[in-house]
């Protein structure tokens, strides 16, 4: 039972890591609060439900086309939003108000286009894929169905959106600290005075780290209906506080350290479940304010937040 | 001591605005939608004692109305204690949430409003919690009908929002408010012309939360059937900051104008087409932002008028 459930701890953490990675790369980069988070990461999961409903896509498949269209998304976005925020005098409160607009306006049309009534997607089809994968490879053969790991059996659909979500962290990872952009990204998440003095066009450098958020939550959204349940389109505010939870636990701006906060919050969520279900819900909430209270730079941070 | 500029906007605008409310439930028949205008006046206010004096921004600002509506329930319910003494109650409660949630104020910006949301949520679920049910009912919701009483309670909501207007005059008027201002535009330089920051702030933040938790009790007995989805609902901290902002925080008379206005609007599209009154209001905030990020008072702050 408790091997159990630390396993699915950490395959549900690494699940959350990819959920909050975005929101910290745009707060890392602009220090603005993307409120509307959540509910990229609801689109995200409705793209990967009419893409399952209309035309049988795998939902693994949906994972580039997803990112390709929600960075395509961003960009503009960034551009109509965000430089008029950073000229106010108070961007990062702003921002906040700013964004809970843009979340009230992507879940009421939402809401009019797809409905308000729950979706969800059968979870044997990311077993179909891991198994299809698996099977790629020469003398291996897996039939599609939970997984086995250390005698307990998890469902496939945990299983793949942790490769995943862990693949994408390493992509972002490899951004950050392996390319050019990167560095240049870092460089405006330091301090983006002086990056602008240096030379660096920080709009661009910052508009492509939005967009590249943005994208991260949708492909969040596409394992969404896996791992947080059935969607609706109000389901991004509880996304939102989620993302905040783990983002807050590890630090800003540290991919790694948002990796840490995803799989605390996720095995202490599998904690609660297993052992004091009534007041799991409970969890995300605490867990961050006891965080901001007792280490406000987060478990891998310098940065002081005290006022 | 009593400043001239106190009592001008006690005069031209504290007792015309409860005068109005005072004499429309006798000539407009739909009560509620009055009464709900107090709950929003009061609470934009709530939010401007704290965002426009202060800086910070409460966006967990109902989890002190919720605490005030349980804090009401509980005392009736358990204590069997009558309303008015019940009131004392509300405040009691909201005012020992803020005293537990004060350390949040040593966060600053986005961390604070993050984690005072948070911390609005950590109550709902702990209030709704099945576990509960002895106490607070759970998630089954409270039944107030043995004090209902809509007239007292209006009248009660009347007063409370005239003590907040008051307080906001005071602040406006007062060395006190100057000392918030100043700490809100730089702790450190306030902090050395002598003036003890923790102490102010904890002053406007328990007034903040004071102020909720009246209204929360008010509104309690008011419409005495509630759930605790209904007081902890996430839109009163969204309302009270957006009209607030809309009008424009640390004068008297924005936050009013916003109220006015923006639930006005809601109240005749809002209740027609909620799909799209969600999308207006979407598009109405992102552009006040962006366009308007001081509320409709700094149109004629701008050209130099004193706004009160």
């Amino acid at each position: 039972m408790l091997i159990y459930t630390l396993f699915a701890g950490i395959l549900f953490g690494l699940y959350f890591s990819l959920v909050g990675l975005g929101l910290n790369l745009v707060f890392g980069v602009m220090r603005i609060v993307n409120l509307a988070h959540g509910d990229f990461l609801m689109l995200g999961a409705y793209l990967a439900f009419w893409l399952y409903t209309l035309s049988e896509v795998n939902p693994v498949a949906v994972i580039p086309l997803a990112f390709v269209l929600f960075v395509l998304i961003g960009l503009p976005l960034y551009y109509i939003l965000v430089p008029r925020l950073l000229a106010a005098k108070d961007p990062e409160m702003l921002s906040i108000i700013l964004f809970f607009g843009l979340s009230q306006v992507i879940e009421a049309v939402a809401g009019i286009v797809f409905g308000r009534s729950e979706r969800s997607i059968p979870g044997g089809e990311l077993g179909r894929a891991l198994a299809g994968f698996v099977n790629l490879f020469p003398g291996a053969n897996m039939e599609s169905g939970p997984v086995e790991i250390l005698g307990q059996t998890f469902p496939a659909a945990w299983v793949v959106a942790g490769i995943a979500s862990l693949l994408a962290v390493l992509c972002v990872y490899l951004y950050l600290y392996r390319t050019r952009l990167g560095a240049l990204t870092r460089a405006v998440m330091a301090d983006r005075e002086e990056a602008l003095s240096t030379g660096i066009d920080t709009h661009r450098v910052s508009a492509i780290a939005f967009a590249i958020g943005i994208a991260l939550a949708a492909i969040g959204g596409v394992f969404a209906p896996f791992m947080l349940g059935s969607i609706t389109p109000a389901m991004g505010v509880e996304a939102t506080v989620t993302s905040f939870a783990v983002i807050v636990i590890g630090s800003l701006g540290n991919p790694l350290g948002t990796v840490l906060g995803g799989i605390i919050y996720g095995v202490s969520y599998m904690l609660m479940q297993s052992y004091l279900s009534s007041w799991a819900n409970l969890l995300p909430y605490l867990l961050l304010i006891a965080i901001l209270l007792v280490r406000p730079s987060g478990l891998l941070g310098r940065q002081v937040r005290l006022a | 001591m009593l400043s001239r500029r106190l009592l001008r906007d006690a005069a031209f605008i504290v007792v015309p605005v409860i005068a109005v409310m005072a004499i429309l439930p006798s000539v407009y028949s739909n009560h509620l939608l009055l009464f709900n205008f107090v709950v929003f006046l009061t609470l934009a206010q709530g939010v401007n004692i704290l965002y426009g004096f202060t800086g910070y921004l409460p966006f967990g600002y109902v989890g002190f109305f919720g605490a005030g509506a349980y804090g009401f329930s509980i005392a009736v319910l358990h204590l069997k204690a009558p309303p008015l003494a019940a009131l004392i109650a509300a405040g009691a409660a909201a005012g020992a949430l803020g005293l537990l949630l004060a350390p949040l104020l040593r966060l600053s910006g986005a961390y604070f409003s993050i984690a005072n949301l948070a911390a609005s949520l950590a109550v709902l679920q702990i209030i709704s919690n099945p576990n509960l049910e002895d106490i607070t009912r759970g998630p089954y919701g409270i039944s107030l009908s043995g004090v209902f009483n809509p007239t007292l309670a209006y009248a009660m909501a009347l007063a409370i929002l005239a003590a907040t207007l008051l307080f906001v005059a005071y602040l406006r008027s007062s060395n006190f408010g100057l000392a918030l201002q100043a700490i809100r535009e730089n702790l450190f330089s306030a902090s050395m012309a002598g003036i003890d920051v923790v102490r102010a702030r904890m002053i406007a933040w328990l007034a903040c939360a004071l102020v909720a938790g009246f209204t929360g009790g008010v509104f309690a007995w008011y419409v005495s059937v509630f759930f605790p989805e209904t007081v902890f609902g996430a839109e009163f901290s969204i309302f009270a900051i957006v009209f607030a902002l809309f009008g424009g925080t640390s004068t008297l008379l924005g936050p009013i104008v916003g109220v006015v206005i923006l639930y006005g609007v809601y109240n005749l599209i809002g209740v027609s087409a909620p799909q799209y009154f969600q999308l207006i209001y979407g598009f109405l905030i992102m552009a006040l932002v962006l366009f308007l990020p001081n509320g409709l008072t700094s149109l004629l702050q701008r050209r130099g008028i004193d706004v009160p």
